[in-house]
């Protein structure tokens, strides 16, 4: 409501005013110059012979945003065109006649300016000012307008439909699982080598290596890789083969080290932990590549898992993991990594396998569930790109008059 | 019991907060989310000396138990206390021509560059490998490639005018289109990954378990 208020066009004072305040300028002295800058009435009044103020000035409080803002738009003078305008200048002040103070200047190009750190629920007065050199021409004093937090993003809105969809998706399979539904997943086979891998190392006596990429714990492919840790110590607690877990993240160690902790203890063999195998190395890249490696090359494990966020430093560890005969499983979600990884490894779990990977490997029926929840929601998505490629073909060829699934793809 | 509720609402609360805030503006739950990145800056600030402990503790533990790789360790402890020691107990360890400064920029950053540059060996060595057309799939991937190498060099041009335009087709149809398809999967991946971790139906990274 306050926004229409705000809505103030400085046509409704143009002309009237302009005559006004030249006659009192001649009958009066100039008054004293306001403080930090601001522009007085004689400033103003000088200025518009020469210059062109800025056209229909519109303040209002900023969509969607934590409050704090409006929004100061206009329109450019003739003079513009003519190449008379340089920059504009907005000034701003809580009273419409005086201490306006400068609070912003944009080039002439542009016709808005977003003016922040404001108090909220306050009436605060704009003028915006054409200028070129020293010359300004101000518009008239537009407002009262207040800035005002909101309490919901209208432009993400079909975000909150699409998570309120996916999450009841989510639910539903979830609870079929939980009543005994049976659920098809398709076959990985990175995943269904997994058991040999780890039966390889035990054959041949030797170390399994886990990596877990550089990225912290904020990262959901950190998660689902430690996910995967805990199915594989399991398999290592099971088999009695010994599992290293070299950490480039204290807090992923600590996390690491108690979801191996629990599966040795949960498959019976407590004793089997050694505290030592999960350890942190460093944070920096090439110091946890060269760290990795060295490890490779002297304890020569027989297999090496990369699950999580890789970097550059992807293909000199799967090339080092290759060089000393390792069997190696990757999965990531880095695109730009997925490459390396196919060629040096065995097997790649590519994007959202690694997250499929935990619930595959555990085969629990919540969260096979929770899987195809989300692979029917990828369906869904599917069939809205589908149609959102159709809709924006016909309106580029003017079958129809605008591309109708443009909102559901916006985000604010 | 509490040893896993606790965690588990914790868990649920600030997921939901988290959530949520993205679609309120307003600025009290934008200042909460501030505050709470604030408190994951001030846990890792503790959770580097939970690292540091680590490092010391296999370290050592090594050179007590005369490891055969020990060696390694006590280049790696030197290294460690040779640089806490420059930093905590030189005055101006900060300052361009420190002691601290010279070690990072003249033995570290070296290092690291060297490991850094190993890379496009092992490129070559990977190439190697990709590129043997032993099946249709791997043909078709030298293929590609190829042309994509000789339209991004100068050379390309002056093959054939046509290499550069294969080029960006290459890249920015057929190679976009799977990258994208990738990107979709892996964020609804990850948006599932973490509904399962708020609504507690995945647990493993709590050690599993009820």
């Amino acid at each position: 409501m306050f926004a229409d208020k705000g809505r103030l066009s400085a046509e409704r004072f143009g002309a009237g005013l302009v005559i006004l305040t030249v006659t009192a300028l001649s009958l009066c002295p100039a008054p004293a110059a306001a403080q930090d800058g601001a522009p007085t009435e004689a400033d103003s009044l000088a200025s518009v012979p020469s210059l062109a103020p800025p056209a229909n000035v519109q303040v209002v409080d900023r969509d969607n945003d934590r409050g704090s803002q409006i929004d100061v738009s206009w329109e450019p003078p003739a003079d513009v065109e003519a190449g008379g305008v340089e920059f504009y200048r907005i000034f701003r002040s809580s009273h419409p006649d005086t201490g306006f103070t400068d609070v912003g200047r944009v080039g002439f190009t542009q016709t808005s300016y977003v003016d922040a750190g404001l108090e909220n629920e306050t009436e605060y007065y704009y003028r915006v000012a054409a200028g070129a050199g020293e010359e300004l021409s101000y518009s008239p004093t537009i407002g009262p307008v207040v800035s005002r937090p909101h309490w919901f993003n209208t432009e993400r809105l079909n975000c909150l439909v699409a998570v309120v969809i996916f999450v009841a998706a989510i639910i539903i399979f979830v609870t079929w699982a939980k009543g005994g539904r049976e659920l098809f997943i398709r076959r990985l086979p990175g995943l269904d080598e997994m058991d040999n891998a780890v039966g390889r190392a035990t054959e041949m006596g030797k170390p399994i290596l886990y990596i877990t990429g550089l990225s912290g714990i904020s990262d959901v492919a950190t998660i689902a890789a430690i996910n995967i840790l805990g199915e594989v110590a399991k398999k290592t607690a099971e088999y009695n083969t010994r599992l290293i877990v070299p950490c480039a993240d204290p807090i992923v160690m600590a996390v690491e080290q108690e979801v191996v902790k629990e599966a040795y203890a949960e498959m019976g063999r407590p004793d089997a932990y050694n505290d030592d195998d999960v350890f942190y190395l460093t944070r920096s890249q090439f110091a946890y590549v060269a760290g990795v490696n060295g490890i490779m090359v002297r304890q020569r494990p027989a297999t090496i898992l990369y699950m999580g966020m890789f970097y550059a430093e992807s293909l000199v560890l799967a090339e080092t993991g290759s060089s000393v005969g390792a069997i190696q499983i990757a999965g990531t979600d880095a695109v730009t990594q997925l490459p390396f990884f196919i060629t040096s490894c065995d097997y790649t779990l590519i994007g959202e396998e690694l997250y499929a990977a935990s619930a595959y490997l555990s085969r629990e029926p919540i969260l096979l569930g929770g899987l195809k929840g989300q692979d029917t929601f990828k369906f869904l998505v599917g069939m809205l790109l589908i149609l959102g490629v159709i809709a924006a073909t016909l309106a580029s060829i003017g079958a129809i008059e605008a591309n109708f699934m443009a909102p559901l793809y916006s985000t604010g | 019991m509490m040893r896993r509720q606790i965690p588990l609402a914790l868990c649920f609360i600030f997921g939901v907060f988290m959530t949520i805030q993205y679609f309120i503006p307003h600025h009290s739950v934008a200042d909460m989310q501030e505050r709470i990145l604030m408190w994951l800056q001030t846990l890792l600030a503790f959770a580097f000396l939970l690292g540091t402990v680590s490092l010391i503790k296999l370290h050592y533990h090594k050179i007590r138990n005369r490891a055969d790789d020990r060696a390694y360790s006590f280049v790696a402890l030197a290294g460690l206390l040779t640089m806490i020691g420059l930093g905590f107990f030189h005055p101006s360890h900060n300052l361009p021509g420190s002691p601290f400064s010279q070690m990072f920029l003249n033995v570290q950053v070296p290092i690291e560059a060297t490991m850094f540059s190993l890379l496009a060996f092992y490129i070559a060595s990977a190439a190697f490998r990709a590129f043997r057309a032993r099946t249709l799939e791997a043909t078709l991937l030298l293929v590609a490639a190829s042309i994509v190498m000789l339209g991004r060099v100068p050379i390309g041009d002056l093959i054939h005018e046509g290499l550069p335009q294969a080029t960006r087709w290459i890249l920015e149809v057929p190679n976009l289109a799977s990258k994208r398809g990738v990107m979709i999967g892996v964020g609804l991946g990850m948006m599932s990954t973490a509904l399962k971790i708020i609504l507690g139906i995945e647990r493993a990274w709590m050690g599993g378990g009820d």
